[in-house]
């Protein structure tokens, strides 16, 4: 049977905010009916505080792609535009008690039709980077170029590398094979191209990769792949990693007249404290990505960052 | 109140008969077979007496033509691999793009990774293989053709008799994926040029886990599994007692149930059938109607979604299945479904109910009962779907996604 959690069973079967909206402020439409699901957002946006004073939607999909969409919903209600393009899809699925991993995706539709009905009402177009190639990862909606893109620009030769920086195959792990065809293929691209050293790249009739030869210093991985392929970090280490990528980033958000500090760390969750010009602004929720990438960067795992 | 199961193409509950049947041979009779003692003396009978129980449900001409095995995926895989190796000098493979992924996934890494050529024959709107196509891809490369007999998802029959003379004719081997029509309907394999022929015990009443591979006498097999003479060296390892007994019980009483499964059964199935059409509105039949097992309905529900109309039933106590295949977390609809040109509207909600002997007249009145009010709920919030189906006629006119 579905392992779908009590929440995600009670907004599929009583699902709240569905139907129609009349003179909605902006419209979100992501999907289509031949990718098996397919979401309308509406909302109503106060144009003076710009807060979201109603949404609706309409759903087309699986048990969990209803529930996400009416949880979104709910979540993005009361909030300002700026407060609500800082939820994640994680917080779609957070919000619903978890969701299968194979069902991730659902969540990661509603975390698009928002920024989709968002850009409708300020009148922008709306752009997402699905249109490149096939779909690789269903669960992650992590199609071909967004995968050879990751692996040209951080120079990833590995499936696990592949997986932290664009989180596809993390999840149900059917489209493992299809990952690796990319990778290897974008791998062998890159050594013809001088890129790459050929006794790095990913070699798909290896069972095991043998034992690294000493970086060079050569190949554009030496530096980059660093924390990747560190040993495990203690707690401390991880902090202080943490604390350093933090201050060094903070240089910039001054110069914009913003701050960020580091709060706490728990597991995977960094929570830090946004200030200045971060606050409120369109630009949290940017502030926050590019923390939150630059950490995984620096520490090679996968990691949230949480404004609190 | 009862639920009704309406899945009997994914899988059977055990007869009764069959567990009991099965019961001794966990605890008193425990014997290995090939032992030279008492023990493994009764096994032995038992055994014998369940193989010409599947040989008469097959209408097998030699009890030893059968070779038990793990399941229907097993049985494929053998027949297949088998071939490539027998049929010195030939390296291309006959299938059909609608057969079970125990064939088809097995085909796509044999092209891949063994340069094997893999034929797969189309079929038409109604589901049916395109014969031509079939004829004109059989030649001096062809090791094996392998169509399967009834399709799992729609019912589909297949001519698989005038199949395996055409393959016997450009001298390759012909197997048959008859998991879902072994049980359903009368076969009779002496009087067919049918090679190799696949069966599942769980989907006749039979227990899991075990299965039939059918080898005609003559036709050489390479063992998947090699290890001890179990089989007659054609599939080592020891035999699975209590469940070739199961089995061989459960074939019994499918043939004795045949003319019900021919006739009440597939009263049940049209019954509920016609029914959904009446009461639902942009819904219609997939498959061949005219040439289909009598136990199996596929009605496509347009403008929504499969797997919520299943969670739906299932909330109202019905099992059924999806021809999406949302459920097992995929987003493509059916292969099946799509190798027909069902459009997608329709594909993602289409609902396979699937009949056996156990159901009766109150199952079809549930199902009739429920359904349209699930219909209805889903579409009314389906964004595909305006009021009374307004959207219909441009379902994609209204709603326009940034990507698709
Ligand atoms: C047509 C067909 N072939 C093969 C199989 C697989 O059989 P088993 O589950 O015994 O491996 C099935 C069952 O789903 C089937 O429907
Ligand atoms: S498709 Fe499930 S992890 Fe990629």
């Amino acid at each position: 049977m579905w392992e779908y959690s009590e929440k995600v069973q009670d907004y599929f079967y009583n699902p709240k905010n569905a139907g129609v909206m009349e003179n909605a402020s902006g419209i979100g439409d992501v999907g289509a009916i031949s990718c098996g699901d397919a979401l309308r957002l509406m909302i109503k946006v106060d144009p003076v505080t710009d807060v979201i004073t109603d949404a609706k939607f309409q759903t087309f999909g699986c048990g969990s792609a209803i529930a996400s969409s009416s949880a979104l919903t709910e979540l993005i209600i009361g909030k300002t535009i700026a407060e609500a393009l800082t939820l994640t899809n994680q917080d779609i699925a957070d919000f619903l008690g978890g969701l299968p991993p194979e069902k991730m995706h659902c969540s990661v539709m509603g975390y698009e039709a928002l920024r989709a009905a968002v850009a409708n009402y300020r009148g922008e177009a709306w752009e997402d980077d699905h249109e490149e190639g096939a779909l690789v990862c269903k669960c992650f909606g992590v199609d071909e170029g967004m995968i050879e893109r990751a692996v040209r620009n951080n120079g990833l030769t590995t499936l696990e590398q592949v997986t932290h920086f664009t989180k596809a195959g993390g999840s149900c792990a059917t489209c493992i094979e299809g990952i690796e065809e990319v990778l290897a293929k974008t791998n062998a691209a890159m050594v013809v191209e001088g890129l790459l050293d050929a006794s790095e790249a990913f070699d798909p009739h290896q069972a095991l990769r043998p034992v690294r030869r000493p970086k060079t210093g050569k190949s554009p991985l030496a530096i980059k792949l660093e924390p990747v392929t560190k040993a495990k970090l203690t707690n401390l280490q991880r902090i202080r990693l943490i604390e350093e990528a933090i201050e060094g980033l903070r240089p910039f958000l001054r110069q914009d007249g913003g701050d960020c500090e580091l709060v706490d760390v728990e597991g995977d969750r960094v929570l830090v404290k946004l200030s200045g010009a971060c606050i409120g602004c369109q630009m949290a929720s940017v502030t926050v990505n590019g923390v939150q990438e630059r950490l995984i960067e620096k520490l090679g795992q996968p990691l949230r960052v949480i404004p609190v | 109140m009862r639920p009704v199961y309406l899945d009997n193409n994914a899988t059977t509950r055990v007869d009764p008969a069959a567990v009991a049947a099965m019961l001794p041979f966990f605890t008193e009779q425990f014997g290995n077979a090939s032992s030279m003692h008492a023990f493994g003396a009764s096994v032995g009978g038992a055994l014998k007496t369940a193989r010409r129980q599947l040989q008469e449900l097959l209408g097998a001409e030699h009890d030893h033509e059968i070779i038990y095995t793990s399941g229907g995926t097993e049985s494929d895989n053998t027949a297949i691999l088998s071939a490539l190796e027998t049929q010195g000098g030939r390296t291309e493979v006959i299938t059909s793009v609608v057969e079970h992924p125990a064939i088809l996934a097995l085909c796509d890494w044999l092209e891949k990774h063994k340069s094997v050529t893999i034929h797969r024959i189309p079929v038409d709107a109604k589901g049916r293989l395109d014969v031509e196509a079939y004829r004109k891809a059989l030649g001096p490369k062809t090791a094996i053709a392998s169509i399967m007999w009834a399709n799992n998802e729609t019912g589909t029959l297949f001519p698989v008799e005038r199949l395996a003379e055409m393959a016997h004719e450009a001298g390759a081997l012909f197997h048959t994926d008859a998991v879902q029509a072994v049980g359903k309907l009368p076969i009779d394999l002496k009087s067919t040029e049918i090679d190799m022929l696949s069966l599942s015990g769980h989907k006749l009443h039979g227990p899991k886990g075990i299965g039939a591979l059918y080898v005609r006498k003559g036709v050489r097999l390479r063992p998947l599994i090699r290890g001890g003479h179990q089989e007659r060296g054609r599939r080592a390892g020891t035999e699975n007692a209590p469940a070739i007994i199961g089995l061989g019980k459960a074939a019994e009483l499918a043939l004795a149930h045949m003319s019900d499964e021919q006739t009440r059964v597939k009263a049940l199935r049209d019954r509920l059938e016609q029914g959904l059409l009446q009461r639902i509105g942009s819904s219609f039949v997939t498959g061949d109607s005219d040439h289909r097992l009598p136990n199996t309905a596929n009605v496509a529900f347009e403008f929504i979604e499969g797997e919520a109309i299943l969670l739906l039933l299932n909330r109202a106590g019905i099992a059924a299945s999806s021809g999406s295949a949302c459920t097992s977390g995929s987003l493509e609809p059916s292969h099946v479904l799509r190798a027909m040109k069902v459009p997608y509207t329709a594909a993602h909600g289409a609902i396979r109910f699937s009949f056996s002997r156990e159901n009766g007249d109150e199952d079809v009145d549930r199902v009739l009962e429920v359904m349209p009010g699930i219909i209805a709920n889903l579409r009314s919030l389906s964004p595909f779907w305006k009021d009374k189906g307004a959207a219909k006629a441009a379902p994609n006119a209204a709603f326009n996604p940034t990507y698709a």
